[in-house]
């Protein structure tokens, strides 16, 4: 039976595959493993050369629908990402396991890991490489630029606050009860400072789990969270719970829910969502639009 | 079973020994029949899989890698000889290994449910696992350069040995073996394994969550030949030393006295059961995670089929062992192509259901 399917669902492309012998200067054909990635070879204007993306390609929208997927990021399969044919991996340094990418290289396609540092220098650094792996130096440079102008004008609406110490806790999830938060050295850390607000837990290292005491010892003003997928908060559950219940939060049931890729993944939209949440962290700041998209919506 | 109600005495009836030769008969069927499915299954491995190769190239590709002609790095090779082939000699071996101790287990403890997880191989092993997946990257200084994922199998097959020798240590008193102890101590133990890896899942975070996660549900993506290169040493040793212990089993069977006055050298039996069980379930964790459900159905499995002579037994529940990892492995990989599934999803829902009808069947419930 699984014999029958899988032959009548490999002639064809079998044939197709010996039609087409990938000839080395034929238009690249990438597989994107991260999200950030395949955003930057979106936001580059290449996403026609993309031939398979990973589970956590969210942005934008159409790239789970318009590629194949080769599975989550951590758990990617050697021979699935090799039957797309791929001159080039791009891959986020969470990229894995090992194995797989191993082989993957042994097969003579080259895997360019970019790091996910949470910074100006880190989305613009990223941009950068990926442009010049894809050959689009130019378009690089100017989305680069883009996003240092950004940038620069995020600095200046910082600049203009009015310097009130706005706490702000980053909620991962929230699992029977248990927040999951960010702490120090984490890209959640990294966003609330943009955005100028202060971290509440800046003791915790990395994405922790707390108690609820430590929860209401962090004060926070505002409780900041992903707004989709199994990581969405609810601010009646939230602000139900004790532990929130007890917080400044909780008085203006403040609780900010923004895209996680978007807010965590540091790539081209990054200073969007810091000056979205700076908005919403300082509601009575004067903050001009930042980038091109913000400026036409 | 036994028809043959009159007379006859010591002496077996007529029909008696039809039965009996009927399932010799039967035996010897099933164990060709297991061996064809086991080759079928392997030249569909072979031949399946996201990348499409037609099956002239297959065949083609592997007696060059089997003359020694090599076809260079071309990529279909690579695919074959690369990934395919290691993967598939890992499912074997691993899915082979699985469920004979699953049959050793059962016959040692004379239990239907034992399974190598009883004897704390799979907990101490997980543990182990998760250790390393959460701990790692802070035990390890950052200087020393090793990705703590290339620990994970390691520490694996050392988790798996010390929680078993740990607890033959345990039923151990005075050169004897209480398997009832060693039962008892297993499920504690398995407890302890479980509550020390629940604290790791709260200790992680969300990437290291995940990395548990689909760790857990096994996978024999990692199959590479260097893995298999010291993972098959220790598979092959436990599979070719089972036809040995086949007799004990047999005779354990009735229980530990009778053995010993059938003149089997039960403690020296137990001893050899438990260490190779470990040894084998270490590996297999080792090499391709937690895949559950192989151990304790694959024998059921054969006993309704075959009757439980363990002669006959162990060398079926290799085959169906392995045929069910390699039949499983090719679900796994082709049906979200280009992405995987765990195959321990598979597993269960493969066997899972069989199992079920089996069971039914036998009680009548269905013709």
């Amino acid at each position: 039976m699984l014999r029958i399917i899988v032959l009548l669902a490999g002639l064809p492309l079998a044939g197709l595959l010996l039609a087409a012998p990938l000839p080395a200067a034929a238009a690249e054909r990438i597989v994107a493993a991260g999200g950030v990635v395949t955003e930057i070879l979106y936001a580059l204007g290449v996403e026609d050369r993309i031939v398979g993306v990973d589970t956590t390609s969210v942005h934008p929208p159409q790239a789970l629908a318009d590629n194949p997927d080769v599975g989550y990021v951590r758990a990617l399969s050697a021979e699935g990402v090799l039957s797309l044919a791929p001159d080039r991996v791009i891959a986020t340094d969470a990229a894995g396991p090992a194995a797989a990418l191993d082989l993957v290289r042994q097969a003579g396609v080259p895997i360019d890991v970019v790091g996910e540092e949470p910074t100006r220098a880190g989305v613009t650094g990223r941009i950068r490489t990926i442009g010049a792996l894809v050959g689009a130096e130019a378009r690089a440079e100017a989305l680069a630029a883009e996003v240092e102008a950004d940038f620069a004008a995020l600095a200046e609406a910082r600049a203009r606050l009015d310097g009130a110490q706005v706490r702000v806790l980053f909620v991962l999830s929230l699992q029977n009860g248990r927040a999951m938060v960010g702490g120090a050295g984490t890209s959640a850390d990294a966003i609330i400072a943009l955005a100028g607000g202060v971290n509440a837990v800046p003791e915790v290292a990395g994405y922790k789990p707390v108690t609820d005491e430590a929860i209401i010892a962090a004060a926070p003003d505002v409780v900041l969270s992903i707004a989709r997928g199994d990581h969405a908060l609810d601010p009646d559950e939230v602000f139900a719970m004790p532990a929130f219940a007890l917080t400044p939060a909780s008085e203006g049931r403040r609780l900010v829910s923004m895209d996680g890729l978007a807010l965590l993944g540091f790539g081209p939209r990054a200073p969007q969502a810091a000056a979205a949440l700076m908005r919403a962290l300082h509601p009575r700041a004067e903050i001009p639009p930042i980038g091109a998209a913000e400026a036409t919506r | 079973m036994s028809a043959g109600v009159a007379g006859a005495g010591a002496v077996p009836s007529r029909t008696q020994a039809d039965a009996l030769a009927a399932r010799r008969r039967r035996a010897r069927l099933g164990l060709v029949a297991l061996a064809v499915l086991v080759g079928a299954l392997s030249i569909l491995a072979l031949g399946a899989g996201a990348v499409v190769i037609p099956p002239g190239r297959v065949v083609a590709i592997v007696w060059d890698a089997a003359t020694g002609a090599g076809s260079g790095a071309a990529r279909d090779a690579l695919v074959v000889t690369g990934i395919r082939l290691p993967r598939l000699l890992m499912g074997l071996l691993v899915g082979a290994a699985l469920a004979v101790a699953g049959a050793l287990m059962q016959g040692l403890f004379r239990n239907p449910l034992a399974d190598p997880g009883l004897v704390g191989v799979s907990s101490g092993a997980g543990l182990a696992a998760g250790i390393t997946i959460v701990l790692g990257e802070r035990l390890l200084p950052a200087a020393l350069g090793v990705d703590p994922f290339a620990l994970l199998p390691i520490g694996a097959f050392l988790g798996g040995l010390a929680s078993t020798l740990v607890l033959y240590a345990i039923a151990t008193r005075n050169g004897r073996t209480s398997i009832a102890t060693m039962l008892l101590a297993g499920i504690a133990l398995g407890a302890l394994a479980g509550a020390a890896s629940g604290f790791l899942a709260y200790l992680s975070d969300d990437r290291q969550l995940r990395d548990l996660t689909f760790w857990s549900l096994g996978s024999l993506g990692g199959a590479t030949w260097s893995k298999l290169a010291v993972v098959a040493p220790i598979l092959l040793v436990t599979l070719a030393a089972t036809p040995i212990l086949a007799r004990a089993l047999n005779a354990l069977v009735l229980g530990e006295a009778e053995a010993y006055h059938l003149g089997v050298a039960v403690e020296r039996a137990k001893a050899a059961i438990v260490v190779l069980v470990a040894a084998a379930v270490g590996a297999s964790v080792a090499a391709a995670g937690v895949i559950g459900f192989v151990g304790i159905v694959v024998p059921h499995l054969l006993r309704l089929a075959i009757g439980p002579d363990h002669r006959v037994l162990l060398p079926a529940s290799a085959l169906l062992g392995a045929a069910l990892l390699v039949g499983a492995d090719i679900v796994a990989r082709t049906v979200v192509a280009p992405a995987e599934l765990p195959i321990g999803i598979v597993t269960a829902a493969i066997g899972a259901p069989f199992f079920l009808w089996l069971l039914l069947r036998k009680r009548g419930l269905f013709p």
